[in-house]
């Protein structure tokens, strides 16, 4: 049963996916979007991971993805922009690249080894709840890396703030 | 045996919860009608108790009106959307002790991540209608609901820092055992953000600016008639009620009350539940409407410094009394 909805997961994540860049109406590629990142907290679920699959959906869903679509309600795209490819001579050397990607990530794949296994076993993450556990885990072994990307996020906020700042005043 | 079981539960509460989005509508016009001292719907029915059902069937047999210009796809999924996130958020509700469709460990995320999407099928709503009223309308619903998410996200931290739990059975559990019974009091700066974010997270008066009349005509949904609009209608009613039955399990205490009413186990949720979508009637017959700076302005610069201020507040308190 898990094994065949992950199958259904992982094949429509990568259906959508393709379907997504293939798309020619922006919005329709923001709505499959929407699907694909339900099909993504589904696989979440699978792994007992509660917590994430929310944090999927309320994140990338509820607040990403809709700056997305005001972005191209800003632009306003009704119709797809025609554009010359940027490389004019250079189909093979595109094919060529894409090619070397894919077989890098192949190797990877092939290559994956199990790490050791942590302290956090299925039956003890059911136990005290995902939530619970991700908490843990973030605010006692991850903290510096937690604030680190805190502080790197904050650097944004401000860094945005400073550029809007600055087309105020120029207009 | 389980599944079936799930399924009666499925059954029953959408059919509650559908009766009471029909009757929701009539005693809105009731009750504002009797606050404004008119009678309210008289004609259908002993003092219009029928109103609702002839409503349903006007709306059912109206013509279906499609914009040529509308981008059709987008233009049928967008009421549904807003229709299933309302619907699927009611899944997670406990009404009383055991009895909840999922009794989920992360309840309370699951109803913001229902209740973020919502805001999609609004702002596609006014999108794919192709009309300058119906985008304008939908653009500021979606601001307004991403903002206010924020603060109702955070005023409800303090009652998950109290509870120590995202399941909202344990919720109510928690306050049951609290000296206090209920969250009210301790949270009381939590509920006041809460209260003020759930007028604005379903777009009601004081904050319907989406649907102002006097600016947009009806706002993204100016160009849905007849059943297609009733969907928006009642996914804004099961919103109310989504939100009313938030305020009672995180701060009221749920099911429990002061007294156990034997054979009605429901009894004291109802009756908190009926008290807020009161509230949002006598809200709207009372309140005019904000200014859309003002609304962002409130939501930015007090209620979430307020939120923040509260969750600092609860954590001092609850790390120094243990």
């Amino acid at each position: 049963m898990v094994q065949l909805l992950f199958f259904y997961f992982a094949l429509v994540v990568i259906g959508l996916g393709l379907r997504i860049v293939t798309c020619k109406n922006p919005v329709h590629s923001v709505l499959l979007m929407l699907l694909l990142f339900f099909h993504m907290a589904g696989l979440y679920l699978l792994l007992n991971a509660e917590f994430l699959a929310a944090v999927q959906v309320i994140v990338y869903a509820g607040a990403i993805l809709v700056l997305y679509l005001f972005v191209l309600f800003l632009v306003n795209l009704r119709e797809e922009i025609k554009m010359s490819p940027f490389v004019q001579k250079g189909k093979w050397a595109g094919l060529v690249a894409a090619l070397a990607l894919l077989i890098t990530f192949l190797r990877g794949v092939f290559n994956f080894t199990l790490g050791p296994h942590g302290q956090y076993t299925i039956e003890k993450v059911q136990q005290i709840t995902h939530t619970k556990a991700m908490g843990e885990a973030i605010y006692t072994t991850y903290i510096l890396p937690f604030e680190i990307a805190g502080l790197i996020l904050l650097v944004a906020v401000i860094g945005g703030l400073a550029l809007a700042k600055k087309e105020d005043k120029g207009a | 045996m389980e599944l079936l079981w799930i399924l009666i539960k499925i059954i029953i509460v959408f059919t509650v919860v559908m009766i009471h989005v029909m009757y929701a509508t009539y005693f809105e016009r009731k009750v504002i009608g009797h606050m404004q001292v008119r009678m309210g719907p008289m004609r259908v029915g002993w003092h219009g108790v029928l109103q609702p059902i002839a409503d349903g069937i006007k709306a059912f047999f109206k013509e279906d009106i499609i914009p040529t210009a509308a981008d059709k796809k987008v233009f049928y999924a967008a009421p549904l959307i807003c229709l299933i996130s309302a619907l699927s958020a009611v899944a997670v509700i406990p009404f009383f002790e055991t009895f909840a469709i999922a009794n989920i460990n992360i309840g309370l995320l699951y109803i913001f991540a229902m209740s973020s999407l919502a805001s999609y099928g609004v702002v596609l709503a006014g999108w794919s209608s192709n009309s300058k009223y119906s985008f304008l309308g939908g653009l500021r619903s979606s601001a307004q609901v991403i903002s206010y998410e924020i603060a109702m996200g955070l005023s409800l931290v303090g009652v998950m820092m109290l509870a120590g739990s995202l399941n909202l059975s344990d919720i109510v559990h928690a306050q049951m055992q609290s000296s206090y019974k209920i969250y009210l009091i301790p949270q009381i700066i939590g509920f006041f953000v809460f209260v003020v974010a759930m007028f604005a997270e379903t777009n009601r008066t004081p904050f319907d600016l989406p649907e102002a009349e006097s600016e947009l005509v009806a706002g993204y949904c100016t160009e849905y008639s007849g059943m297609r609009f009733a969907l928006f209608f009642m996914a804004e009613y099961i919103g109310m009620i989504v939100m009313s039955c938030l305020a009672v399990i995180c701060f009221l205490g749920g099911w429990s009350g002061p007294f156990e009413v034997p054979g009605i186990p429901f009894f004291w949720f109802i009756l908190k539940a009926y008290f807020f979508i009161f509230l949002y009637y006598w809200v709207r017959a009372t309140l005019p409407r904000y200014r859309y700076d003002q609304l962002m302005a409130l939501g930015w610069k007090v209620l979430i410094p307020l939120a923040l201020f509260n969750i600092l507040l609860t954590g001092t308190i609850k790390s120094l009394i243990g």
